[in-house]
C-alpha cells in the first residue's frame, strides 16, 4: 500500500536504494564514465543539453548516467540544475557565418560557394545492424580537411542579395533578448521568446508538429535552404571593456527554411524563412523547430490560421517535455479525495436512477 | 562539481525570492486574481506541487512550522517527499499538528481544525483557471476575468442541473472571491470550500506549471456559485468515522476485501489521531479498545 500510513519515508528511502542499484546494474560489468557517455552517447547528451538549455557536456552526460538512459528524466535533472545558477548577462548574436563548418548542405542549390560537405551523418548509412560493434574493433581516422578559416556565406545571404527572401527581422535597439525562464510567460509571444520555447522544447513534439504541416496541416512549401553544424564563438559585451570578449565555443546545429510565399495583405511575394537553432549536433531538431517556427509566423504574415502547428497558444503551452512529463506523470499520485467526491456522485445519481425507474414501475403497475 | 551541492536557504536563491513575494503582496492585494510570475525549474516535477513549493520557499524562515499534507494526510508519499525538501533545504520544524503550524502546505484538503490568525495554508494548485474546461485559451480567459464575464460558468452550472438534476462539480466547486474574481479552489472536495469563507488564516495559491499565484486574505468572503433554486451544497456521510467517530468530516472510502467490505475514516490523519487520543472511539476502533480493559 503506497499511502501506508507512517511508512511513507521508509518506503521513499527503500524505493531510492532499490532505484540506485537497479542504476548501477550488474556489479560485475564495470560502470560507464562520464567521458564514455559524452564520447560514444554524444547526440543523447546533446539532446539533453538543448532541451535543457544548458551547454555542459560534462553535468549532461551525469544526467544521462543518473537518469538511467532516460533523457526526459536526465534534461529535468539540468534544468533543476540550471535555474540555480545566476545569470551574468546576455551574449552578442552568434555569427553562424563565421561557424568552423563540420556539415553544411543545401538542398536548394546544387553547388554554392562553400561547397556542399556531409559531415558526420547517418544520411546514407544502410541501416544494416553492424555485428563488428558487438566487439570493440579499431575504428580508423577520418579523412580531414586542412582547417581554414575561410568564412562560408549562408545561403539566405545569397537569396538576400536579389531581395527574394526577406531579411532577419529587426528589433528596436534597446531590445532586450527574452527569457522565458525568467520572466512570466504571456501570449501572444515575440519572435525570440517564442524560439527560446521550440529551442527547449521536447523534440518528439516538434517533430510531430513539422510532419504536420507537410501533411497539409498549416502547409507552408518548405524548402531546406540549409543546414549547418558546426563550432561558434560566444561573445559577450564586457560593460568596462567596450568591445566583445570570446567566453568559448559552442557546438550548434542551424537551419534556414525557406519557404515559398504568395504574399498577402501584410507581405509582398517572397520567400519566408522558419529558423531552428539547436546546442549540439540535432538535425532533426533544428529541422522541425524551423518548419514550426514558420507555420507559427502565419498570423504575422497575414496567413489564415487553420491548423495546430500555427496555432501559438496550442504550440508553447504543450512543447515543454519536463512540464508535459511532470503533469501526466502526476496522475499517478493519491487523488483518493475526489475520487471519494465523485464516487459519493455517481452512487447518488445510480440511486436516483434507479428510484425513477421504481416509481416508473409501480405506475405502470397500477394502470394495469 | 562538488561543490555543486549547496543551497541557499530554502533553495530558492533571494532574487527569485523576492519575485515570488512580489507576485504573493500583488494577489493579496487582488483577491483571486491569478497574478503570472515566473515560475523557476524546482527539483521536483511540475504537477507534484511545485507551486506550492516555491509559494512555501518565499515565504518560510527559520522560526517557522511546517506542516504538509497530501488528501488530509500527513503521511502520504508525495507530503512525506515534501516535508523532507523542507527539512533538508531549510532546516526547519516541522509538526503533524494543525495547531501548531504557522504554514501548511497541502495538496487536495482543508484541515478539519478551523485555522487561527497567523497560520498561512499553501495550496497546490494544478490547473488555476478556473474557466479553463470551458475555454481553453488562456488569452481569452483573462479577457473574460477582466470583463467580469462568468455568464459560461454559470451556464456550464445550469447545464449540469439541466442534465443530471444537480451540479454534478464535487472538487475544484468554483467559488467567488470578495464578490468580484471567480477562483478555482484547486481540487479540494468541494466540502472544504465554506472553510475558505471569512478563513482567519492567509490562503496562498501557488501552480507552478501554469505559472500562477492567487491569494485569499483573512476574514475575505469566499462564495461558491449557485443558483437560488439549486443552492451550493457540502457532500455528507452517512456514517460517522470508524476509527475516532467523527461526524461532519470528510471521509474516505477503505477497501476491506474483495467482497465489498469498507469502513470509512476521517481523510485529516491529524484531526483523527487527536481525536482518539482524546478518547473518541469509532465503530472500528471500539472492540480492541474493550478487549484491553
Amino acid at each position: 500500500m503506497y499511502v501506508a500510513v507512517k511508512g511513507g519515508e521508509a518506503a521513499i528511502n527503500n524505493a531510492h536504494e532499490l532505484l540506485a542499484d537497479r542504476r548501477r546494474g550488474d556489479r560485475s560489468l564495470p560502470s560507464v564514465t562520464i567521458g564514455q557517455i559524452i564520447e560514444q552517447l554524444g547526440l543523447a547528451v546533446d539532446r539533453v543539453m538543448a532541451e535543457a538549455s544548458l551547454y555542459d557536456r560534462a553535468l549532461a552526460a551525469l544526467a544521462v548516467r543518473q537518469s538511467r538512459g532516460d533523457l526526459i528524466e536526465a534534461i529535468f535533472l539540468l534544468r533543476a540544475y540550471r535555474t540555480t545558477l545566476p545569470r551574468f548577462g546576455a551574449s552578442v548574436p552568434l555569427d553562424t557565418a563565421t561557424m568552423k563548418v563540420e556539415r553544411r548542405i543545401s538542398a536548394t542549390y546544387k553547388d554554392l560557394p562553400g561547397g556542399q560537405l556531409l559531415g558526420p551523418t547517418f544520411d546514407y548509412t544502410h541501416r544494416l545492424l553492424d555485428p563488428s560493434l558487438l566487439t570493440d574493433e579499431p575504428v580508423d581516422e577520418p579523412k580531414r580537411k586542412d582547417a581554414s578559416d575561410e568564412r562560408i556565406m549562408r545561403v539566405s545571404d545569397i537569396l538576400a542579395h536579389e531581395g527574394l527572401i526577406e531579411p532577419d527581422g529587426e528589433f528596436p535597439a534597446d531590445h532586450l533578448a527574452g527569457d522565458l525562464t525568467r520572466e512570466p510567460m504571456e501570449f501572444p509571444m515575440s519572435r525570440d521568446l517564442r524560439l527560446q520555447a521550440l529551442a527547449r522544447g521536447d523534440e518528439g513534439f516538434l517533430l510531430a508538429l513539422g510532419y504536420s504541416t507537410q501533411r497539409g496541416y498549416g502547409r507552408n512549401h518548405p524548402f531546406v535552404g540549409e543546414i549547418r553544424i558546426g563550432e561558434v564563438e560566444v561573445e559577450m559585451e564586457v560593460a568596462e571593456l567596450g568591445f566583445a570578449v570570446s567566453l568559448g565555443r559552442i557546438r550548434v546545429t542551424e537551419c534556414q527554411m525557406v519557404n515559398q510565399f504568395k504574399g498577402s495583405s501584410k507581405a509582398p511575394p517572397q520567400f519566408t524563412r522558419g529558423y531552428g537553432l539547436v546546442f549540439g549536433q540535432s538535425e532533426r531538431k533544428a529541422m522541425s523547430m524551423s518548419l514550426v517556427d514558420r507555420a507559427l509566423r502565419a498570423e504575422e504574415l497575414g496567413e489564415d490560421i487553420t491548423a495546430p502547428a500555427q496555432d501559438e497558444e496550442f504550440v508553447i503551452s504543450h512543447s515543454d517535455n519536463v512540464q508535459a512529463t511532470g503533469f501526466v506523470e502526476h496522475l499517478k499520485l493519491p487523488h483518493y479525495v475526489d475520487f471519494q467526491a465523485e464516487l459519493a456522485l455517481v452512487r447518488k445519481m445510480r440511486a436516483d436512477i434507479e428510484a425513477a425507474r421504481n416509481s416508473g414501475k409501480d405506475l405502470q403497475e397500477a394502470a394495469e | 562539481m562538488t561543490d555543486l551541492a549547496t543551497y541557499n536557504f530554502a533553495y530558492l536563491d533571494e532574487q527569485t525570492k523576492r519575485m515570488i513575494r512580489r507576485a504573493i503582496l500583488k494577489a493579496i492585494a487582488i483577491p483571486g486574481y491569478q497574478v503570472p510570475f515566473a515560475s523557476r525549474e524546482m527539483p521536483m516535477p511540475y504537477g507534484w506541487g511545485t507551486g506550492g513549493v516555491q509559494v512555501t520557499a518565499s515565504i518560510i524562515g527559520p522560526e517557522d512550522v511546517l506542516k504538509v499534507i497530501d488528501q488530509g494526510a500527513d503521511d502520504t508519499t508525495n507530503a512525506v517527499s515534501i516535508r523532507a525538501f523542507f527539512q533538508k533545504v531549510a532546516n526547519v520544524a516541522v509538526t503533524t499538528h494543525t495547531k501548531d503550524a504557522t504554514i501548511i502546505q497541502t495538496r487536495h484538503r482543508i484541515p478539519e481544525q478551523k485555522l487561527a490568525e497567523g497560520q498561512i495554508l499553501v495550496y497546490q494548485v494544478p490547473i488555476p483557471e478556473p474557466l479553463r474546461f470551458l475555454e481553453p485559451r488562456e488569452t481569452e480567459t483573462r479577457k473574460m476575468h477582466a470583463l467580469e464575464e462568468y455568464g459560461l460558468m454559470h451556464v456550464k452550472l445550469y447545464e449540469d442541473i439541466a442534465h443530471n438534476g444537480r451540479i454534478s462539480k464535487t472538487y475544484a466547486y468554483p467559488v467567488k472571491v470578495a464578490g468580484r474574481y471567480v477562483m478555482d479552489p484547486s481540487p479540494t472536495p468541494k466540502f472544504d470550500n465554506p472553510k475558505m469563507h471569512l478563513s482567519e488564516a492567509l490562503q496562498l495559491f501557488g501552480a507552478g506549471r501554469e505559472k500562477r499565484i492567487y491569494a485569499v486574505p483573512p476574514y475575505t468572503e469566499v462564495v461558491s456559485l449557485d443558483f437560488e433554486d439549486y443552492p451550493f451544497e457540502i457532500q455528507k456521510f452517512e456514517q460517522p468515522c470508524a476509527l475516532c467517530g467523527a461526524e461532519g468530516v470528510y471521509l474516505d472510502e477503505v477497501v476491506l476485501d474483495d467482497k465489498g467490505g469498507r469502513m470509512f475514516v476521517c481523510s485529516d490523519t491529524d484531526h483523527c489521531e487527536e481525536r482518539r487520543e482524546h478518547g473518541h472511539a469509532g465503530a472500528m476502533l471500539a472492540p480492541s479498545k474493550e478487549a484491553a480493559e
